[in-house]
Protein backbone atom coordinates (compact mmCIF):
# COMPACT_ATOMS: atom_id res chain seq x y z
CA UNK A 1 0.00 0.00 0.00
CA UNK A 2 1.34 3.50 -1.17
CA UNK A 3 1.47 6.44 1.20
CA UNK A 4 -1.43 8.03 -0.72
CA UNK A 5 -4.03 5.01 -0.20
CA UNK A 6 -2.99 5.05 3.26
CA UNK A 7 -3.70 8.75 4.04
CA UNK A 8 -6.92 8.38 1.97
CA UNK A 9 -7.64 4.78 4.10
CA UNK A 10 -6.62 6.61 7.84
CA UNK A 11 -9.12 9.51 6.36
CA UNK A 12 -11.90 7.36 5.79
CA UNK A 13 -11.42 5.47 9.45
CA UNK A 14 -11.10 8.77 11.26
CA UNK A 15 -14.47 10.26 9.22
CA UNK A 16 -16.20 6.73 10.35
CA UNK A 17 -15.15 6.99 14.08
CA UNK A 18 -16.25 11.10 14.44
CA UNK A 19 -19.69 10.38 12.69
CA UNK A 20 -20.35 7.03 15.05
CA UNK A 21 -19.32 9.04 17.74
CA UNK A 22 -21.64 11.99 16.49
CA UNK A 23 -24.67 9.64 16.29
CA UNK A 24 -24.38 8.16 19.52
CA UNK A 25 -24.44 11.66 21.07
CA UNK A 26 -27.42 12.59 18.76
CA UNK A 27 -29.22 9.28 19.27
CA UNK A 28 -29.48 10.08 23.07
CA UNK A 29 -30.45 13.17 22.18
CA UNK A 30 -32.99 12.64 20.19
CA UNK A 31 -34.29 9.47 22.40
CA UNK A 32 -34.68 11.54 25.37
CA UNK A 33 -37.10 14.39 23.12
CA UNK A 34 -39.19 11.21 21.58
CA UNK A 35 -39.55 10.36 25.12
CA UNK A 36 -40.64 13.41 26.04
CA UNK A 37 -42.70 13.85 23.16
CA UNK A 38 -44.72 10.71 23.47
CA UNK A 39 -45.48 10.73 27.28
CA UNK A 40 -45.92 14.30 27.53
CA UNK A 41 -47.56 15.66 24.64
CA UNK A 42 -51.09 14.22 25.52
CA UNK A 43 -51.05 16.13 28.52
CA UNK A 44 -50.61 19.22 27.03
CA UNK A 45 -54.45 20.50 26.83
CA UNK A 46 -56.25 23.73 27.53
CA UNK A 47 -56.99 21.92 31.28
CA UNK A 48 -53.04 21.60 31.75
CA UNK A 49 -52.73 25.51 31.95
CA UNK A 50 -55.97 26.38 33.68
CA UNK A 51 -56.17 23.75 36.54
CA UNK A 52 -54.07 23.79 39.58
CA UNK A 53 -52.48 20.69 40.32
CA UNK A 54 -54.44 17.79 41.46
CA UNK A 55 -55.20 16.69 44.84
CA UNK A 56 -54.27 12.31 45.27
CA UNK A 57 -56.86 10.36 43.82
CA UNK A 58 -59.08 12.93 42.37
CA UNK A 59 -58.91 13.27 38.45
CA UNK A 60 -57.74 15.50 35.69
CA UNK A 61 -55.71 18.99 36.98
CA UNK A 62 -53.06 20.89 35.52
CA UNK A 63 -49.88 22.69 36.22
CA UNK A 64 -51.21 26.23 36.44
CA UNK A 65 -50.33 27.06 39.67
CA UNK A 66 -46.45 25.39 39.37
CA UNK A 67 -46.45 27.05 35.67
CA UNK A 68 -46.80 31.01 37.07
CA UNK A 69 -44.92 29.80 40.53
CA UNK A 70 -42.00 28.87 37.78
CA UNK A 71 -42.36 32.11 35.81
CA UNK A 72 -42.30 34.56 39.13
CA UNK A 73 -40.01 32.54 40.58
CA UNK A 74 -37.57 33.20 37.24
CA UNK A 75 -38.84 36.62 37.05
CA UNK A 76 -37.45 37.67 40.19
CA UNK A 77 -34.24 35.62 39.79
CA UNK A 78 -33.79 37.81 36.35
CA UNK A 79 -34.35 41.34 37.96
CA UNK A 80 -32.13 40.30 40.81
CA UNK A 81 -29.34 38.70 38.81
CA UNK A 82 -29.37 40.62 35.63
CA UNK A 83 -27.93 44.21 37.28
CA UNK A 84 -25.79 42.57 39.49
CA UNK A 85 -23.99 40.33 37.12
CA UNK A 86 -23.89 42.91 34.35
CA UNK A 87 -22.21 45.54 36.73
CA UNK A 88 -20.10 43.44 38.63
CA UNK A 89 -18.65 41.90 34.57
CA UNK A 90 -18.06 45.37 33.88
CA UNK A 91 -15.72 46.27 37.01
CA UNK A 92 -14.05 43.13 35.77
CA UNK A 93 -13.61 43.86 32.37
CA UNK A 94 -13.12 48.39 32.69
CA UNK A 95 -11.92 48.48 35.97
CA UNK A 96 -10.54 45.60 37.76
CA UNK A 97 -8.30 43.89 35.02
CA UNK A 98 -5.17 43.80 37.33
CA UNK A 99 -6.21 44.79 40.85
CA UNK A 100 -6.42 41.68 43.50
CA UNK A 101 -9.89 41.91 44.03
CA UNK A 102 -11.17 41.75 40.87
CA UNK A 103 -9.23 38.42 40.26
CA UNK A 104 -10.16 37.07 43.49
CA UNK A 105 -13.96 38.03 42.34
CA UNK A 106 -12.80 35.74 38.73
CA UNK A 107 -11.94 33.40 40.72
CA UNK A 108 -14.67 32.46 43.17
CA UNK A 109 -16.90 33.36 39.92
CA UNK A 110 -15.57 30.70 38.66
CA UNK A 111 -15.96 28.53 41.45
CA UNK A 112 -18.95 29.22 41.56
CA UNK A 113 -20.14 28.32 38.23
CA UNK A 114 -19.62 24.94 38.88
CA UNK A 115 -20.94 24.28 41.79
CA UNK A 116 -23.67 21.55 42.47
CA UNK A 117 -26.84 23.48 42.73
CA UNK A 118 -27.56 21.06 45.99
CA UNK A 119 -24.78 23.00 47.80
CA UNK A 120 -26.41 26.68 46.70
CA UNK A 121 -29.55 25.01 47.86
CA UNK A 122 -28.56 24.10 51.31
CA UNK A 123 -26.57 27.19 52.34
CA UNK A 124 -29.79 29.29 51.38
CA UNK A 125 -31.95 26.90 53.63
CA UNK A 126 -29.58 27.31 56.56
CA UNK A 127 -29.21 30.84 56.07
CA UNK A 128 -32.51 31.86 55.06
CA UNK A 129 -35.02 29.21 55.46
CA UNK A 130 -33.77 28.15 58.59
CA UNK A 131 -33.97 31.88 60.43
CA UNK A 132 -36.24 33.16 58.89
CA UNK A 133 -39.08 30.96 59.51
CA UNK A 134 -40.42 28.70 56.36
CA UNK A 135 -39.89 27.68 52.83
CA UNK A 136 -41.00 31.10 50.40
CA UNK A 137 -40.63 31.77 46.69
CA UNK A 138 -37.71 34.82 47.55
CA UNK A 139 -35.91 31.85 49.18
CA UNK A 140 -36.12 30.00 45.74
CA UNK A 141 -35.52 33.50 43.92
CA UNK A 142 -32.25 33.66 46.23
CA UNK A 143 -31.18 30.35 45.30
CA UNK A 144 -31.51 30.76 41.61
CA UNK A 145 -29.74 33.86 41.56
CA UNK A 146 -26.96 32.69 43.22
CA UNK A 147 -26.56 30.23 40.12
CA UNK A 148 -27.57 32.93 37.60
CA UNK A 149 -25.34 35.16 38.80
CA UNK A 150 -22.03 34.02 37.38
CA UNK A 151 -23.04 33.44 34.53
CA UNK A 152 -24.40 36.28 33.94
CA UNK A 153 -20.43 37.84 35.21
CA UNK A 154 -18.44 35.74 33.14
CA UNK A 155 -20.40 36.71 29.88
CA UNK A 156 -20.46 39.54 30.30
CA UNK A 157 -17.03 40.15 31.00
CA UNK A 158 -15.85 37.94 28.25
CA UNK A 159 -17.71 39.86 26.11
CA UNK A 160 -16.32 43.50 26.86
CA UNK A 161 -13.15 42.06 26.47
CA UNK A 162 -13.65 41.15 22.81
CA UNK A 163 -14.57 44.82 21.96
CA UNK A 164 -11.82 46.08 19.74
CA UNK A 165 -8.87 48.60 22.28
CA UNK A 166 -9.35 51.39 19.33
CA UNK A 167 -13.48 51.60 20.46
CA UNK A 168 -12.74 52.03 23.85
CA UNK A 169 -9.84 54.55 23.26
CA UNK A 170 -12.02 56.18 21.14
CA UNK A 171 -14.53 56.67 23.64
CA UNK A 172 -12.05 57.89 25.98
CA UNK A 173 -10.42 60.16 23.51
CA UNK A 174 -13.43 62.23 23.68
CA UNK A 175 -12.98 62.91 26.84
CA UNK A 176 -15.37 60.57 28.53
CA UNK A 177 -15.06 59.09 32.52
CA UNK A 178 -14.92 55.32 32.51
CA UNK A 179 -18.18 55.14 34.04
CA UNK A 180 -19.65 56.69 30.40
CA UNK A 181 -17.26 54.51 28.80
CA UNK A 182 -18.30 51.57 30.25
CA UNK A 183 -22.44 51.69 30.12
CA UNK A 184 -22.44 53.73 27.61
CA UNK A 185 -20.12 52.95 24.39
CA UNK A 186 -18.13 49.28 25.21
CA UNK A 187 -21.42 47.85 26.94
CA UNK A 188 -23.73 49.12 23.64
CA UNK A 189 -21.06 47.67 21.87
CA UNK A 190 -21.62 43.96 23.22
CA UNK A 191 -25.68 44.49 23.58
CA UNK A 192 -26.57 40.94 21.62
CA UNK A 193 -23.51 39.03 23.17
CA UNK A 194 -24.75 40.36 27.33
CA UNK A 195 -28.37 39.33 26.49
CA UNK A 196 -27.85 36.17 25.42
CA UNK A 197 -25.37 35.81 28.10
CA UNK A 198 -28.80 37.02 30.47
CA UNK A 199 -31.08 34.05 28.53
CA UNK A 200 -28.33 31.36 29.30
CA UNK A 201 -28.71 32.47 32.69
CA UNK A 202 -32.70 31.78 32.44
CA UNK A 203 -32.13 28.33 30.45
CA UNK A 204 -29.70 26.77 33.22
CA UNK A 205 -31.90 27.76 36.04
CA UNK A 206 -35.16 26.56 34.40
CA UNK A 207 -34.76 23.24 34.88
CA UNK A 208 -32.72 23.81 38.40
CA UNK A 209 -34.19 21.22 40.94
CA UNK A 210 -32.14 20.89 44.43
CA UNK A 211 -32.21 24.66 44.89
CA UNK A 212 -35.74 24.85 45.21
CA UNK A 213 -36.33 22.06 47.04
CA UNK A 214 -35.05 23.01 50.08
CA UNK A 215 -36.00 27.06 49.80
CA UNK A 216 -39.41 27.54 47.62
CA UNK A 217 -41.15 23.87 48.34
CA UNK A 218 -44.27 23.48 46.61
CA UNK A 219 -47.53 24.72 46.82
CA UNK A 220 -50.47 22.00 45.60
CA UNK A 221 -52.56 25.54 45.32
CA UNK A 222 -52.39 28.90 42.84
CA UNK A 223 -50.54 31.27 45.19
CA UNK A 224 -48.52 34.35 43.66
CA UNK A 225 -47.31 35.57 47.43
CA UNK A 226 -43.25 35.15 47.20
CA UNK A 227 -43.19 34.88 50.97
CA UNK A 228 -44.99 31.83 51.34
CA UNK A 229 -44.09 28.36 50.15
CA UNK A 230 -44.81 28.18 46.15
CA UNK A 231 -45.68 25.81 43.06
CA UNK A 232 -42.60 25.06 40.77
CA UNK A 233 -42.54 22.74 37.41
CA UNK A 234 -39.67 21.51 38.80
CA UNK A 235 -40.05 20.36 42.11
CA UNK A 236 -43.65 19.12 40.72
CA UNK A 237 -42.22 16.82 38.66
CA UNK A 238 -39.85 15.56 40.91
CA UNK A 239 -42.86 14.49 43.06
CA UNK A 240 -45.17 13.50 40.25
CA UNK A 241 -43.50 11.22 38.21
CA UNK A 242 -42.76 9.09 41.43
CA UNK A 243 -45.97 9.04 42.17
CA UNK A 244 -48.67 5.81 42.08
CA UNK A 245 -51.57 8.25 40.16
CA UNK A 246 -51.72 7.70 36.62
CA UNK A 247 -53.01 11.68 35.94
CA UNK A 248 -50.27 12.95 38.42
CA UNK A 249 -47.41 10.98 35.96
CA UNK A 250 -48.75 12.17 33.09
CA UNK A 251 -48.89 15.62 34.24
CA UNK A 252 -44.68 15.18 34.93
CA UNK A 253 -43.98 14.47 31.91
CA UNK A 254 -46.13 17.13 31.05
CA UNK A 255 -44.01 19.81 32.84
CA UNK A 256 -40.91 18.20 31.58
CA UNK A 257 -41.85 18.63 28.11
CA UNK A 258 -42.88 22.36 28.70
CA UNK A 259 -39.27 23.14 30.55
CA UNK A 260 -37.91 21.46 27.61
CA UNK A 261 -39.59 23.47 25.27
CA UNK A 262 -39.47 26.78 27.11
CA UNK A 263 -35.26 26.64 27.71
CA UNK A 264 -34.97 25.45 23.83
CA UNK A 265 -37.08 28.08 22.20
CA UNK A 266 -34.30 30.52 24.73
CA UNK A 267 -31.40 29.12 23.11
CA UNK A 268 -32.77 29.56 19.51
CA UNK A 269 -33.25 33.02 20.29
CA UNK A 270 -30.17 33.49 22.43
CA UNK A 271 -28.11 31.79 18.89
CA UNK A 272 -30.65 34.19 16.52
CA UNK A 273 -29.39 36.89 19.05
CA UNK A 274 -26.06 36.32 18.59
CA UNK A 275 -25.39 35.76 15.07
CA UNK A 276 -26.77 39.07 14.25
CA UNK A 277 -24.44 40.36 16.58
CA UNK A 278 -21.43 39.00 14.73
CA UNK A 279 -22.56 39.91 11.18
CA UNK A 280 -23.28 43.66 12.74
CA UNK B 1 18.71 66.10 18.76
CA UNK B 2 21.35 67.67 17.63
CA UNK B 3 20.52 70.06 15.01
CA UNK B 4 16.83 69.81 15.19
CA UNK B 5 14.96 73.41 15.79
CA UNK B 6 12.57 73.38 18.75
CA UNK B 7 10.81 76.31 18.37
CA UNK B 8 8.96 76.99 14.86
CA UNK B 9 8.19 80.12 13.81
CA UNK B 10 4.78 81.76 15.22
CA UNK B 11 3.22 80.94 18.74
CA UNK B 12 3.58 77.45 19.78
CA UNK B 13 0.73 75.48 21.37
CA UNK B 14 2.33 72.51 22.80
CA UNK B 15 5.82 72.81 23.96
CA UNK B 16 7.43 69.49 24.79
CA UNK B 17 10.43 69.23 26.53
CA UNK B 18 12.66 65.80 26.91
CA UNK B 19 10.00 63.80 26.89
CA UNK B 20 10.99 60.37 27.91
CA UNK B 21 8.63 57.36 27.80
CA UNK B 22 8.16 54.00 29.42
CA UNK B 23 6.81 50.78 28.28
CA UNK B 24 7.51 48.86 31.91
CA UNK B 25 11.36 48.81 31.29
CA UNK B 26 11.72 49.50 27.31
CA UNK B 27 12.70 52.92 26.93
CA UNK B 28 10.01 54.07 24.14
CA UNK B 29 10.70 57.90 23.71
CA UNK B 30 14.51 59.84 24.43
CA UNK B 31 14.68 63.44 25.64
CA UNK B 32 12.17 63.95 22.78
CA UNK B 33 11.61 68.40 22.73
CA UNK B 34 9.62 70.30 20.21
CA UNK B 35 6.96 72.95 19.68
CA UNK B 36 3.52 72.11 18.04
CA UNK B 37 2.65 75.51 16.38
CA UNK B 38 -0.67 76.91 16.74
CA UNK B 39 -3.13 76.55 13.78
CA UNK B 40 -0.34 74.59 11.76
CA UNK B 41 0.21 70.71 10.79
CA UNK B 42 2.67 68.78 12.34
CA UNK B 43 3.38 65.85 10.49
CA UNK B 44 5.31 62.55 12.11
CA UNK B 45 7.14 60.59 9.85
CA UNK B 46 9.33 57.57 10.74
CA UNK B 47 10.11 53.72 10.14
CA UNK B 48 7.14 51.16 12.21
CA UNK B 49 8.45 51.06 15.83
CA UNK B 50 10.02 54.53 15.76
CA UNK B 51 7.70 56.19 18.79
CA UNK B 52 5.93 58.72 16.71
CA UNK B 53 2.52 56.94 17.50
CA UNK B 54 3.65 56.53 21.64
CA UNK B 55 4.53 60.24 21.02
CA UNK B 56 1.43 61.26 19.59
CA UNK B 57 -1.00 59.85 22.68
CA UNK B 58 1.55 61.20 25.20
CA UNK B 59 -0.23 64.82 24.20
CA UNK B 60 -3.71 62.88 25.34
CA UNK B 61 -2.40 61.10 28.00
CA UNK B 62 -3.98 58.00 25.98
CA UNK B 63 -1.26 56.08 27.70
CA UNK B 64 -2.96 56.69 30.82
CA UNK B 65 -5.07 53.43 30.74
CA UNK B 66 -2.44 51.19 30.57
CA UNK B 67 -0.74 50.09 33.47
CA UNK B 68 2.97 50.27 33.19
CA UNK B 69 3.19 53.12 30.82
CA UNK B 70 4.49 56.27 31.73
CA UNK B 71 6.09 59.25 30.66
CA UNK B 72 8.63 61.77 32.11
CA UNK B 73 9.23 65.48 31.27
CA UNK B 74 7.16 68.41 30.42
CA UNK B 75 3.99 69.14 27.56
CA UNK B 76 3.19 72.36 28.63
CA UNK B 77 -0.47 73.80 27.33
CA UNK B 78 -1.68 77.19 28.13
CA UNK B 79 1.05 77.30 30.69
CA UNK B 80 0.22 73.88 32.69
CA UNK B 81 2.35 70.85 32.60
CA UNK B 82 -0.14 68.13 30.60
CA UNK B 83 1.68 64.98 32.64
CA UNK B 84 1.19 66.17 36.09
CA UNK B 85 -0.48 64.49 38.04
CA UNK B 86 -3.26 66.89 39.41
CA UNK B 87 -4.28 67.35 35.36
CA UNK B 88 -7.66 66.07 35.07
CA UNK B 89 -7.12 63.79 32.20
CA UNK B 90 -10.96 63.85 30.23
CA UNK B 91 -10.60 67.71 30.63
CA UNK B 92 -7.20 67.05 28.45
CA UNK B 93 -8.76 65.03 26.43
CA UNK B 94 -11.65 67.38 25.57
CA UNK B 95 -9.26 70.19 24.55
CA UNK B 96 -7.06 67.57 22.86
CA UNK B 97 -9.35 65.18 20.33
CA UNK B 98 -7.81 62.37 18.53
CA UNK B 99 -8.90 60.49 15.25
CA UNK B 100 -7.71 56.79 15.06
CA UNK B 101 -6.09 54.41 12.41
CA UNK B 102 -9.46 52.45 12.22
CA UNK B 103 -12.52 54.46 11.90
CA UNK B 104 -14.37 53.89 15.43
CA UNK B 105 -17.91 54.76 15.38
CA UNK B 106 -19.81 54.21 18.27
CA UNK B 107 -22.68 52.12 18.59
CA UNK B 108 -25.16 54.17 18.65
CA UNK B 109 -26.87 56.65 15.87
CA UNK B 110 -24.76 59.12 13.75
CA UNK B 111 -26.40 61.85 15.60
CA UNK B 112 -25.87 60.57 18.79
CA UNK B 113 -22.36 59.79 17.83
CA UNK B 114 -21.36 63.43 17.46
CA UNK B 115 -23.34 63.91 20.66
CA UNK B 116 -22.53 61.86 22.88
CA UNK B 117 -18.97 64.09 23.34
CA UNK B 118 -20.44 67.42 23.08
CA UNK B 119 -22.81 66.09 26.39
CA UNK B 120 -19.75 65.28 28.60
CA UNK B 121 -19.02 69.10 28.85
CA UNK B 122 -22.00 71.17 27.84
CA UNK B 123 -25.56 71.30 28.49
CA UNK B 124 -27.20 72.44 24.96
CA UNK B 125 -30.91 72.68 23.89
CA UNK B 126 -32.05 70.31 21.69
CA UNK B 127 -32.19 72.58 19.18
CA UNK B 128 -28.88 73.95 19.94
CA UNK B 129 -27.49 70.47 19.70
CA UNK B 130 -29.29 69.50 16.40
CA UNK B 131 -27.27 72.79 15.10
CA UNK B 132 -24.44 71.61 16.89
CA UNK B 133 -24.35 68.24 15.56
CA UNK B 134 -24.99 69.78 11.90
CA UNK B 135 -21.80 72.28 12.02
CA UNK B 136 -19.69 69.10 13.14
CA UNK B 137 -21.05 67.19 10.37
CA UNK B 138 -20.70 70.04 7.49
CA UNK B 139 -17.10 70.87 9.02
CA UNK B 140 -16.11 67.11 8.85
CA UNK B 141 -17.58 67.26 5.07
CA UNK B 142 -20.18 64.58 5.43
CA UNK B 143 -23.41 66.20 5.93
CA UNK B 144 -24.73 65.72 2.87
CA UNK B 145 -24.09 62.28 2.91
CA UNK B 146 -25.73 61.90 6.38
CA UNK B 147 -28.07 64.51 6.77
CA UNK B 148 -31.28 62.35 5.90
CA UNK B 149 -30.18 59.65 7.67
CA UNK B 150 -28.80 60.80 11.32
CA UNK B 151 -31.03 58.04 13.12
CA UNK B 152 -29.18 55.45 11.29
CA UNK B 153 -26.94 53.43 13.06
CA UNK B 154 -22.69 54.97 12.36
CA UNK B 155 -21.95 51.24 11.99
CA UNK B 156 -24.00 51.64 8.42
CA UNK B 157 -21.42 53.90 6.90
CA UNK B 158 -18.59 53.31 4.38
CA UNK B 159 -15.02 53.15 5.72
CA UNK B 160 -14.21 56.41 5.31
CA UNK B 161 -17.46 58.23 5.59
CA UNK B 162 -17.19 56.38 9.34
CA UNK B 163 -13.48 57.95 9.51
CA UNK B 164 -15.27 61.13 9.02
CA UNK B 165 -17.68 60.76 11.05
CA UNK B 166 -14.99 60.20 13.96
CA UNK B 167 -13.82 63.42 12.60
CA UNK B 168 -16.67 65.33 13.06
CA UNK B 169 -17.33 63.81 16.44
CA UNK B 170 -13.68 64.93 17.64
CA UNK B 171 -14.42 68.69 16.25
CA UNK B 172 -17.89 68.77 17.28
CA UNK B 173 -16.10 68.82 21.29
CA UNK B 174 -14.65 71.92 20.21
CA UNK B 175 -11.35 71.18 21.00
CA UNK B 176 -7.87 73.36 20.02
CA UNK B 177 -5.58 70.16 19.04
CA UNK B 178 -6.67 67.39 16.87
CA UNK B 179 -4.23 64.76 16.73
CA UNK B 180 -4.69 62.19 14.18
CA UNK B 181 -2.80 58.90 14.25
CA UNK B 182 -2.50 57.46 10.46
CA UNK B 183 -6.20 58.49 9.95
CA UNK B 184 -5.77 57.14 6.54
CA UNK B 185 -3.94 54.01 6.36
CA UNK B 186 -7.13 51.92 6.57
CA UNK B 187 -8.42 54.03 3.74
CA UNK B 188 -8.80 53.79 -0.37
CA UNK B 189 -7.16 56.24 -2.15
CA UNK B 190 -10.36 58.61 -2.59
CA UNK B 191 -11.35 58.68 0.73
CA UNK B 192 -7.67 59.33 1.59
CA UNK B 193 -8.05 62.29 -0.75
CA UNK B 194 -11.16 63.80 0.94
CA UNK B 195 -9.53 63.21 4.47
CA UNK B 196 -6.22 65.42 3.20
CA UNK B 197 -8.92 68.52 2.10
CA UNK B 198 -10.75 67.88 5.02
CA UNK B 199 -7.36 68.16 6.90
CA UNK B 200 -6.31 71.35 4.76
CA UNK B 201 -9.46 73.06 5.58
CA UNK B 202 -9.37 72.43 9.61
CA UNK B 203 -6.48 73.86 9.75
CA UNK B 204 -7.23 77.41 10.33
CA UNK B 205 -9.43 76.88 13.19
CA UNK B 206 -7.64 73.81 14.52
CA UNK B 207 -4.07 72.88 15.48
CA UNK B 208 -3.32 68.89 13.87
CA UNK B 209 -0.52 66.74 14.60
CA UNK B 210 -0.70 63.45 12.57
CA UNK B 211 1.39 60.44 12.50
CA UNK B 212 1.61 59.38 9.04
CA UNK B 213 3.44 55.85 7.25
CA UNK B 214 2.83 58.14 3.41
CA UNK B 215 5.67 60.30 3.30
CA UNK B 216 4.00 61.88 0.25
CA UNK B 217 1.14 62.76 2.62
CA UNK B 218 3.29 64.15 4.89
CA UNK B 219 4.91 66.59 2.26
CA UNK B 220 1.41 67.73 0.95
CA UNK B 221 -0.46 68.55 3.79
CA UNK B 222 1.85 69.41 6.47
CA UNK B 223 3.44 72.42 7.52
CA UNK B 224 6.52 71.39 9.59
CA UNK B 225 7.21 67.75 10.00
CA UNK B 226 9.10 65.67 12.37
CA UNK B 227 11.52 62.39 11.81
CA UNK B 228 11.42 60.35 14.30
CA UNK B 229 14.02 57.18 14.55
CA UNK B 230 14.27 54.56 17.66
CA UNK B 231 12.32 56.66 19.87
CA UNK B 232 14.43 59.91 19.49
CA UNK B 233 13.34 62.90 17.54
CA UNK B 234 16.06 63.43 14.54
CA UNK B 235 15.49 66.25 12.74
CA UNK B 236 11.92 68.71 13.14
CA UNK B 237 11.84 72.07 10.66
CA UNK B 238 9.45 73.19 7.47
CA UNK B 239 8.28 70.33 5.75
CA UNK B 240 9.55 72.18 2.25
CA UNK B 241 13.12 72.49 3.89
CA UNK B 242 13.16 68.88 5.48
CA UNK B 243 11.78 66.96 1.99
CA UNK B 244 14.05 69.24 0.20
CA UNK B 245 17.17 69.72 1.91
CA UNK B 246 17.80 67.21 5.16
CA UNK B 247 20.52 68.20 7.07
CA UNK B 248 20.72 64.84 8.77
CA UNK B 249 22.08 61.58 7.08
CA UNK B 250 18.98 59.45 8.95
CA UNK B 251 16.80 61.68 7.53
CA UNK B 252 17.67 61.76 4.09
CA UNK B 253 18.32 58.14 3.84
CA UNK B 254 14.66 57.42 5.26
CA UNK B 255 12.98 59.74 2.66
CA UNK B 256 14.85 58.93 -0.14
CA UNK B 257 13.79 55.17 0.61
CA UNK B 258 16.77 54.01 1.19
CA UNK B 259 15.57 52.08 4.92
CA UNK B 260 12.18 52.42 6.63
Amino acid sequence: MNLYSRRILINRIGIALSMIAMAFGLAALMWILWTLFYNGFNALSWDFFTQDTPAPGSEGGGLRNAIVGSLMIIGVTTLVSTPIGILAGIYLAEYGTTSKFAATTRFVTDIMLSAPSIVVGLFVYALVVATLGGFSGWAGSLALSLIAIPVVVRTTENMLLLVPTALREAAFAVGAPRWQVSLKVTLRAVKAGVVTGILLAIARVMGETAPLLFTALNNQFFSTDMSQPMGNLPVVIFQFAMSPYDNWVSLAWGGALLIALIVLAINIIARVLFRNKVSA
Amino acid sequence: MSTSQTTANGEAILSIRDLNFYYGDFRGLTNVSLDIAKSQVTAFIGPSGCGKSTLLRTFNRMYDLYPGQRAEGQINFHGKNLLDKKQDVNLVRAKIGMVFQKPTPFPMTIYENIAFGVRLYEKLSSSDMDERVEWALRKAAIWEETKNKLQQSGLSLSGGQQQRLCIARTIAVKPEIVLLDEPTSALDPISTAKIEELINELKNEYTIAIVTHNMQQAARISDFTAFMYLGELIEFGNTDKLFVKPTQKQTEDYITGRFG
